[in-house]
């Protein structure tokens, strides 16, 4: 103890006092308080951002909750319309079946009108063919018949007659 | 971990001490002027005297030829009749008092790296039988001594470097370079020593004086691993000189609280709260910085000393192992005691903060209970 006390030098005490208030004011005015502001300012930087990144981390998962909801939709809408589709393309078939079905019905009942109308023409021309003929060859028969002059007068005796029973 | 390492620390620091102590007293062929340190008593003052603060920077010595190597430091002492200043070199590397140096009115001389002023009409010192100058008295030496080279440098080593640091901010949030390596030192100072220890409220104002010990403690005591040989942390004024600053910052901050619980303890008979006073005060006042500077001191003293010893083993053991077996011994032993000190350099450095920073926080704390 004796030792330590006789060691003590108060002149160096006073040199350190003296230095350590220097160095305390000097480090405090040009390091630490640009380091301390500095390291703070970052780390409330580093918070700020890794708040951001979790606040956009949320609003991702919204989002992608959101493009899920959509897509679900989307995908609902698109077989309503592709059941739509079918049934307007199964609606319209049967449509043009129906129409077909129609126009060939007309068409037939078109051609079996004017097939009848041709069969009438054709038995029609069939009909003064066959009384042309028939005059024809009762001119002929007429004209031989009536080569004498008594048959003449027979016919037309036999002629009247008929015409008279008319 | 800390209490084992002490522990540890202890018992190598004892058992050199024993040892060295039987060296010392076998050491009988003890010479006045040798060419080299080479015996028991002359490693003990080699070794004390390092210990000790000195006058002048050494080097190294050629005791052949007389010669020293350093360079000398002014010297500037408050004497009776007023401030003296001159050179150190002016002692001739007389630590004995045979030199008296003649500054016109005043005669000084140096006698265990103390400054004595001589008495008036004395010329030369004499001494009694305990070696006690009985004619001259120690004056005040503001002189700048190696200790005091050796805060400048840690000061503007540590100025340097954080203000780099500092700077580098201005860059980027990032720092390069030598505040890359600084940087996670202050955060740990900030974050597991102040924090912790003051609360999240109050920490800020107290970071200038913990920072700055922290470093100043931990650069000084790595500057005292050196070759140069420092032992600035060895000197009992410098480390009461941080205690005392310590103390006066707890005093000066302290809550009301503090103070309530201090001097009039709440929650205990009347009659006990004086004694309690008592002892609180005496607690804060003197023990926990005579804490505070006997852990530094001793703690840097014994390492310098364990080092050396185990240095001066390669004389010392010469006879029982050989050069060879003596100098490997004392290599590897003074390189595991020096990896321990370079653990303990930064150990003592945030212990000592560590307790600053645990006293500010009972000072400052303040009780909601009532």
């Amino acid at each position: 103890m004796e030792m330590l006390l006789n060691d003590f030098s108060p002149g160096l005490f006073i040199m350190q006092a003296v230095i350590l208030v220097i160095l305390i004011f000097l480090m405090a005015k040009f390091a630490w308080r640009p380091i301390l502001n500095s390291l703070s300012e970052r780390e409330s930087g580093i918070e700020d951002a890794l708040k951001a990144a979790e606040k956009a981390k949320i609003d991702m998962e919204n989002l992608q909750a959101n493009n899920a909801k959509l897509l679900q939709e989307a995908r609902t809408e698109r077989e309503e319309m592709l059941k739509e589709a079918r049934e307007m393309k199964t609606k319209l078939v049967e449509d043009a079946k129906t129409e077909a079905n129609e126009t060939a019905a007309n068409m037939i009942a078109q051609a079996q009108a004017a097939i009848e109308g041709e069969k009438k023409a054709a038995i029609a021309d069939l009909k003064a063919q066959v009384s042309n003929l028939s005059i024809d060859i009762a001119e002929k028969v007429i004209r031989t018949e009536l080569s004498n002059k008594d048959k003449q007068v027979a016919l037309v005796e036999s002629m009247l007659g008929e015409a008279t029973l008319n | 971990m800390m209490a084992k390492q002490s522990i540890k620390f202890i018992v190598v620091f004892l058992l050199v001490l024993v040892s060295f102590k039987s060296f010392a007293d076998g050491g009988s062929s003890h010479h006045e002027k040798g060419n080299v340190i080479d015996t028991p008593q002359e490693i003990k003052d080699h070794i004390k005297h390092h210990l000790k603060d000195s006058h002048d920077f050494h080097l190294f010595s050629d005791n052949a030829a007389g010669k020293h190597y350093g360079f000398s430091l002014p010297v500037i002492v408050w004497t009776s009749k007023g401030l003296k200043t001159f050179m150190s070199s002016a002692f001739h590397h007389d630590d004995a008092g045979h030199v008296v140096v003649d500054k016109g009115d005043v005669k000084l001389t140096k006698i265990h790296s103390k400054i004595y002023e001589l008495n008036a009409g004395a010329t030369a010192v004499t001494f009694d039988d305990k070696h006690h100058a009985t004619n001259a008295h120690k004056v005040l030496d503001f002189s700048i001594t190696k200790s005091v080279v050796g805060m400048l440098l840690a000061g503007v080593l540590m100025f340097l470097g954080f203000v780099t640091l500092a700077k580098g901010y201005k860059k980027g949030p990032i720092p390069t370079g030598i505040g890359r390596l600084l940087e996670p030192l202050v955060i740990y100072v900030r974050d597991d020593i102040a924090r912790p220890n003051i609360g999240e409220k109050k920490y800020r104002k107290f970071m200038g004086f913990l920072l700055t010990v922290f470093f100043f403690i931990w650069i000084l005591n790595l500057l005292g691993l050196t070759p140069l040989g420092f032992n600035v942390t060895g000197q009992i004024a410098v480390t009461a000189c941080l205690a005392i600053f310590t103390v006066v910052i707890y005093l000066f901050s302290g809550s009301k609280d503090f103070w309530a619980h201090t001097l009039w303890m709440p929650g205990v008979p009347v009659i006990l709260r004086p004694v309690l006073a008592v002892i609180e005060l005496v607690g804060f006042l003197l023990i926990k910085p005579f804490s505070l500077l006997v852990r530094l001191f001793a703690n840097m003293t014994a390492g310098h000393f364990v080092v050396m010893s185990l240095i001066a083993l390669t004389i010392t053991l010469k006879e029982s192992f050989g050069a060879v077996g003596s100098t490997g011994m004392s290599l590897v032993l003074a390189l595991f005691i020096s990896v321990i000190e370079v653990l303990v350099a930064f150990l003592q450095a945030f212990i000592f903060t560590m307790l600053s920073s645990l006293f500010i926080g009972m000072a400052v704390e303040e009780h909601d209970h009532h």
